[in-house]
């Protein structure tokens, strides 16, 4: 049957995009655990993984105490915030929603900036995580925010994304007024945040990071097929039968949390929740059994390559990985779209 | 056989009463019913009503029902681009609220539909670079994969071609005899619903003025006070009715 034919075809071009971004981010993980100021062959680290009692104990502690976590981190922030922009741009209907230009990072970087320069922490416990939880504290509120303003009536898409762009005016200049109170080293340690660092990493907030992003997926992935219908536009999706206001609600909630889980423990990475969802757009389509999937890859991958350039450009030196993301990924993403691959929205 | 009544049916739209009191005979399976009435009458309004978007006072009673969801809706074309192949946003409006695996009777539905409308070479195109009727076809394609009993369409040949309307409407008026399906379109062409509709519905204003067979409703003094139009209603040589249109009617003083 020529339609069956024609979608197994589809499917099976899809699955193997798939194998080759997760092929990719193995490699891109390997090569991140090599890398830093004991190189190691990528056959050392592959040793190291498989057989972590076969190694030297100092290579072992190297691999798995030090650069796992980061390594880790950076995939599994890389995933979380493209996840978080792919579904903000599929619930506003809107190619320039992501977690940064919806104002979550800058809420994020103004929460940490609270506590790195004044001390002020939103929540009085849990003390040792206090940058953390005022970030999360306040992405979650921006969030909140915008959900509020969703729930208007005649309250457009784009008017959603316009306030987005205001709160992170609004926050950046509140970030500016702390830094001009603030005293010289406070300064330094909120400029030094807000380029985002993987170096903050640590198995415990991987740990939480992890956990937040595999709840997550299956309660995405579950709504696979009413998300996919939502990029058919508000009238339509309504009329196959989907419930877009409990929809948006629920996709709101769970990617807030993703994105304020990962702009707090590792700073403000604002490129990846934008481009990571479009590269996989254009690699997948919009079908997000595929595209979800796909979208996590993609974002993790390019954290993950992120990670491995801030320590390859300048040998030594660990380069912010906002800073890296930014400066190679957005040519990168330029040519991607000039260069017409694919339709991208 | 499927069966749909309205009673006194109501709805408003951010604060403004769109219709209301809008009852009908009940409408049986099998028929192809034309919804009448100029711009803003409360036609699509109606369609959303019915099909349970919208809330207000009034009854909707579907009698016959055998299917778990058993009304589709194809709303005007809103001009949306995604990323999916024709094909797969066809499997799409099949697909909801069932589980994530395709199984292969909904890949048979999806080819019958191609089929039916005869759209099977547009399967792999993207959406987003259709012509606006081809869209339209698609649309109407994504209503029938849902294997509905009760169809509403809102304008589906607005973006047609002449020939294309003609196919179109011939299809639906097919599947009412050959499936038992009750289907409402939403149409401004009075000579197709004069052509091919069983029955006519007249909206206008908010309140339902005309209810009943096609050829009993579309009259002078209808389309006169509905319209605005000079127009009468005679056979052509093959005995179909046509619409003959003489002008704007002279507006009240």
């Amino acid at each position: 049957m020529a339609g069956r034919d024609f979608y197994r075809a589809l499917v099976i071009r899809r699955q193997l995009i798939l194998v080759a971004l997760a092929a990719a981010l193995v490699l891109s993980l390997c090569t991140d655990l090599a890398l830093g100021p004991a190189r190691y062959s990528l056959s050392e680290v592959v040793t190291a993984l498989l057989r972590p009692g076969s190694v030297d104990e100092r290579v072992r502690v190297i691999l798995w105490e030090i650069r796992m976590p980061v390594a880790l981190m950076a995939m599994t922030v890389g995933a979380s915030l493209s996840i978080a922009g792919m579904q903000m741009q599929t619930i506003l209907n809107n190619p320039l929603a992501s977690p940064f230009t919806l104002g979550i990072s800058a809420g994020a970087g103004f929460g940490a900036a609270l506590a790195l320069a004044f001390g002020v922490a939103l929540f009085p416990f849990a003390i040792e995580y206090v940058i953390p939880v005022n970030a999360f504290l306040m992405a979650m509120l921006t969030s909140l925010a915008i959900y509020g303003l969703s729930l208007r009536r005649g309250v457009s898409s784009e008017t959603i994304v316009l306030l987005g762009i205001a709160l992170v005016f609004i926050f950046n200049a509140l970030m500016s007024l702390i830094q001009f109170f603030a005293s010289q080293q406070a300064v330094a340690a909120v400029v030094f945040w807000t380029m985002g660092s993987l170096t903050k990493a640590t198995w415990p907030k991987l740990w939480i990071s992890l956990a937040v992003l595999a709840l997550s997926v299956p309660l995405l992935t579950r709504r696979g097929w009413a998300l996919t219908a939502m990029r058919l536009g508000d009238a339509k999706a309504e009329s196959i039968g989907v419930k877009l206001r409990s929809l948006r609600l629920e996709v709101l909630v769970i990617v807030s949390l993703l994105a304020s889980i990962s702009v707090s423990f590792v700073g403000t990475i604002g490129f990846v929740g934008l481009v990571g969802p479009h590269i996989a757009r254009m690699l997948l389509g919009e079908d997000q059994r595929f595209l979800l999937p796909g979208a996590a890859l993609a974002g993790a991958l390019i954290l993950s390559v992120g990670s491995v350039l801030s320590k390859m450009i300048i040998p030594g030196t660990v380069i912010p990985i906002g800073i890296i993301t930014s400066i190679v990924g957005i040519p990168f993403f330029l040519y991607l779209i000039l260069s017409r691959r694919g339709a991208s929205w | 056989m499927v069966s749909l009544q309205l009673t006194d049916l109501g709805a408003a739209y951010r604060g403004h009463k769109v219709f209301a009191e809008i009852s009908t005979p009940a409408l049986q399976g099998g028929q192809l019913v034309a919804l009448l009435g100029p711009n803003g009458a409360g036609k699509s309004t109606l369609f959303r009503r019915i099909f349970g978007l919208l809330s207000g006072p009034g009854q909707i009673r579907i009698e016959g029902a055998t299917a778990a969801r058993p009304i589709a809706y194809m709303p005007q074309d809103n001009g949306a681009r995604p990323v999916l192949s024709v094909y797969e946003s066809i499997l799409l409006a099949r697909m909801q609220g069932r589980r994530l695996k395709v199984l292969p009777e909904d890949h048979a539905e999806v080819e019958r539909v191609l089929n039916l409308l005869s759209i099977t070479h547009l399967r792999g195109h993207n959406v987003g670079d259709l012509s606006g009727g081809q869209r339209q076809m698609v649309n109407a394609a994504q209503a029938l994969a849902q294997q509905p009993q009760i169809l509403l369409m809102d304008e589906p040949t607005s973006a047609l071609d002449l020939s294309r309307q003609i196919d179109l409407m011939s299809l639906l008026h097919r599947l009412t005899r050959e499936q038992g399906l009750l289907i409402i379109v939403a149409m401004h062409d009075l000579g197709h619903a004069l052509r091919f509709a069983d029955a006519a519905m007249v909206v206008n204003r908010g309140r339902m003025v005309a209810c009943g067979p096609t050829h009993g409703v579309v009259t002078a003094n209808l389309l006169r006070e509905v319209f605005e139009v000079e127009a009468r209603v005679e056979p052509c040589s093959k005995g179909t009715p046509q619409l003959v249109v003489e002008g704007r009617a002279a507006q009240p003083a």
